[in-house]
């Protein structure tokens, strides 16, 4: 077996790679931008899924991982639909201008 | 046997009536209701006559004869059936319901005949039977309570029936509340009978009463508790002081109503109850005194109170009062039989007093004040004459009615060992009173000038249908009290002896208690005469005051009146108990109600609660919606702060 990474180097990386989407999509504006956001913490998590399912030699986590993707591309068809509109009705991509949803 | 076999026919048939005249008379003719309403009382009646031929052929052992038809409530050991029980006092209770009851119902197909709700007014009527005879063939203190709360439903009902007129509608009111005090008390005392003897039905609660000791007097246990709660409810229903106010204000109902259930059968139904269970009543001489007393109380001061109205009805409805008063007495004194005697023999002469003064009102098209009337003897000549025998009947003149059954109370009331020289004084003086009042009634309506306006008011006799009711009831007060007149007179004493074998428990312990005495007079015969002549004496002076008020010196009357200003007003206002009692207890309540419950407790309080409650809430959420500000960021910082915060808890959690 050798030199192997250990299974702590993966969460530390999922964990960074998870904080950067949360920080990106609480601080950008641009929906694009929060979207992609998204996608990273998804990935992060996917990341966590593997290393565990690695890590307890299970098949679990890979199952999960392969939902999580598709739920992705469903919400990123779904998403850029819903992006698509807001450009066109408001001409602006700022999440800033799009607040009508309230009390 | 059919009618014993099934004797849940007798009342169902009114049940019946009542149900196809509420539910579809209403746009029938007169005479479909009619012929509904009264077919199916007066098959009652027959079927009562039947029953009282198959009666005779039992044995005495037979008797309580008891039908159970079915269960009706089941809670543990307790158990209520639909049980119907005949005895004599059960006869003679539904001879006068059924009897009485289908002559007032022919008087009312000419009473009520322009009247609106025709349908309605027969329809109750006929509930009213059913209940009434529920009540007197109750097997049971369950069912009796059914039938005591329906006909007093009943009488609600019908003294509301002009229910446009603002008085009728608060005279029906006061009628079933006042009635509810009473009602409170008869719970009570079920409650105390079953707690008890864990039974409700007569039979097994009278057998087990008879083997037990009698109370001494003045002592106070178990049976002067259940005879004295059973008493509240008696007053109530029967009218006597202190619980009697809602009587006069029954009068606001249609006449027949006035005579049926105000006069002849409802308003019975307290001394009734007191009778049929007197084995009860007997074991406790402390209530036995304290019905009598009431009975004596009430009867002389409801007729005081009788000799200033001016209504026509009112001095009837006094007289009512007064008369149920005797009842109590009699029973009080512990002659049940004679109590039931004088119930018998009041039914038919007052029905037929109400009868005639509503023949009279119908005859001035709705004039009811006396001293409006005057002169009316030739112009409704049947009316005059029916009404004076009921006036002779009630008056006590000598072989009417009236005369053996007041003379019978009288005399027990004196001689019994439960009764005194008090009671039987009370009774005496009120002999008096009722015959001023009666003969003033009579001399006010018929004798003298007329006082109404010839012009406007065109007197006319009734209708047949009106008229000969008031002669088969002036038949039956006037001959009516042959059946039970005392040996003394020639009679045989009929009534007493019929109803020997059901008061046969509670008489030994009257001869007992008559042993006892040194000098029983119970059966002293010089002592009966002597005491009847006393009796006639007072009706004759209390008719020939009234002749020379009324006919002889008219204008004396009211120069008496003035003299006695300070009295007069005070009978004139009925004592002002209805003025005590709205200041006592109807005043405070209203104040409890309004200030304290309503406006304190409900207003207050409740909707205080409630609205504050929803107050809290609304601040609340009125802060919170600040937080939907519709900014996706920062509705994402709440959630990575939740996260946040939910990560930490498991962190130190997992730490500790």
């Amino acid at each position: 077996m050798g030199l192997v990474v250990p299974v702590t180097y993966y969460l530390v990386l999922s964990a960074v790679l998870f904080g950067l989407g949360v920080v990106a999509f609480l601080f950008k504006r641009n929906i694009i931008t929060m979207f992609m956001a998204i996608e990273l913490m998804l990935n992060a998590v996917n990341l966590a899924f593997v290393a565990f399912s690695r890590m307890l030699g299970q098949l679990q986590g890979q199952v999960y991982v392969f939902f999580v993707i598709v739920v992705a591309a469903a919400e990123a068809a779904v998403g850029l639909a819903i992006i698509l509109l807001i450009a066109r009705n408001r001409e602006s991509l700022n999440i800033e201008r799009v607040d009508l949803l309230k009390l | 046997m059919i009618i014993l076999q099934h004797l849940w026919i007798i009342p169902l048939l009114p049940l019946l009536g009542a149900a196809v005249n509420g539910l579809f008379g209403k746009h029938w003719s007169h005479r479909a209701i009619n012929a509904v309403a009264l077919g199916t009382t007066g098959l009652s009646f027959a079927a009562t006559l039947e029953l009282v031929r198959e009666f005779r052929h039992l044995s005495a052992d037979q008797v309580p004869w008891i039908q159970f038809y079915f269960t009706w409530i089941v809670a543990g050991n307790f158990r209520a059936g639909f049980d119907l029980q005949v005895d004599q006092l059960a006869i003679v209770m539904l001879l006068v319901v059924t009897g009485v009851g289908w002559i007032i119902h022919i008087y009312s197909i000419g009473y009520m005949a322009h009247q609106d709700g025709y349908y309605r007014f027969f329809s109750f009527l006929n509930l009213f039977m059913f209940f009434m005879l529920i009540l007197v063939l109750a097997a049971n203190y369950v069912l009796l309570f059914v039938g005591w709360e329906g006909v007093g439903l009943c009488s609600y009902l019908l003294i509301g029936f002009y229910f446009l007129k603002q008085s009728a509608v608060v005279a029906g009111k006061k009628a079933f509340i006042v009635n509810r005090i009473g009602d409170f008390g008869f719970l009570l005392g079920m409650f105390l009978i079953f707690w008890s003897f864990g039974t409700l039905d007569f039979k097994p609660v009278f057998d087990n009463v008879v083997g037990m000791p009698a109370e001494g007097f003045g002592q106070f246990g178990l049976m002067t508790g259940i005879a004295l709660l059973l008493l509240g409810g008696a007053c109530g229903k029967s009218a006597q002081v202190p619980l009697y106010v809602w009587l006069p204000d029954a009068m606001e109902g249609p006449t027949p109503v006035s005579a049926l259930i105000h006069a002849a059968t409802m308003v019975a139904a307290g001394v009734y109850v007191v009778a049929r269970s007197h084995v009860i009543f007997i074991h406790a001489p402390t209530a036995m005194l304290v019905v009598a007393m009431i009975g004596a109380v009430t009867a002389l001061y409801a007729a005081t109170i009788a000799l200033t109205q001016t209504d026509i009805k009112r001095v009837l409805a006094y007289s009512t009062i007064s008369q149920l008063g005797y009842m109590f007495l009699a029973c009080g004194v512990g002659a049940f039989a004679a109590g039931i005697f004088h119930l018998m023999t009041h039914a038919f002469f007052k029905a037929l007093l109400f009868l005639a003064a509503g023949s009279v009102i119908h005859a001035l098209g709705g004039l009811q004040e006396l001293p409006q009337m005057g002169g009316l003897r030739k112009k409704i000549p049947w009316t005059y004459w029916t009404m004076l025998m009921g006036t002779l009947a009630i008056a006590g003149a000598p072989f009417f009615s009236g005369f053996f059954s007041k003379d019978l109370i009288l005399f027990q009331s004196f001689a019994s060992p439960y009764g005194g020289r008090v009671l039987w004084f009370l009774g005496i003086a009120t002999a008096l009173l009722t015959s001023f009042y009666m003969f003033r009634l009579i001399f006010l309506t018929f004798f003298g000038k007329p006082r109404y306006d010839e012009h406007v008011v065109h007197v006319h006799e009734s209708p047949l249908n009106m008229i000969a009711p008031l002669v088969v009831l002036a038949l039956l007060a006037v001959g009516g009290g042959w059946m039970a007149a005392p040996a003394l007179w020639g009679g045989a004493d009929h009534f007493e002896e019929y109803l020997a074998p059901v008061f046969e428990s509670s008489q030994a312990l009257v001869e007992q208690a008559t042993l006892g005495q040194v000098h029983s007079s119970l059966h002293d015969v010089a002592l009966e005469h002597s005491l009847m002549y006393a009796a006639i004496a007072v009706a004759i002076v209390g008719f020939l005051l009234a002749w020379f008020l009324y006919v002889r010196r008219p204008g004396i009357s009211a120069r008496l009146a003035d003299r006695l200003r300070v009295l007069y007003t005070l009978l004139r206002n009925k004592y002002y108990v209805d003025e005590l009692y709205d200041f006592a207890f109807v005043r405070p309540l209203n104040w409890i109600s309004t200030r304290l419950l309503w406006q304190t407790v409900d207003a207050r309080g409740i909707d205080g609660s409630v609205n504050g409650l929803a107050h809290v809430a609304q601040r609340f959420g009125q802060q919170v919606r600040l937080l939907q500000s519709g900014n996706a960021r920062s509705y994402a910082a709440w959630v990575v702060l939740g996260a946040a915060a939910f990560t930490s808890l498991l962190l130190w959690m997992t730490v500790r």
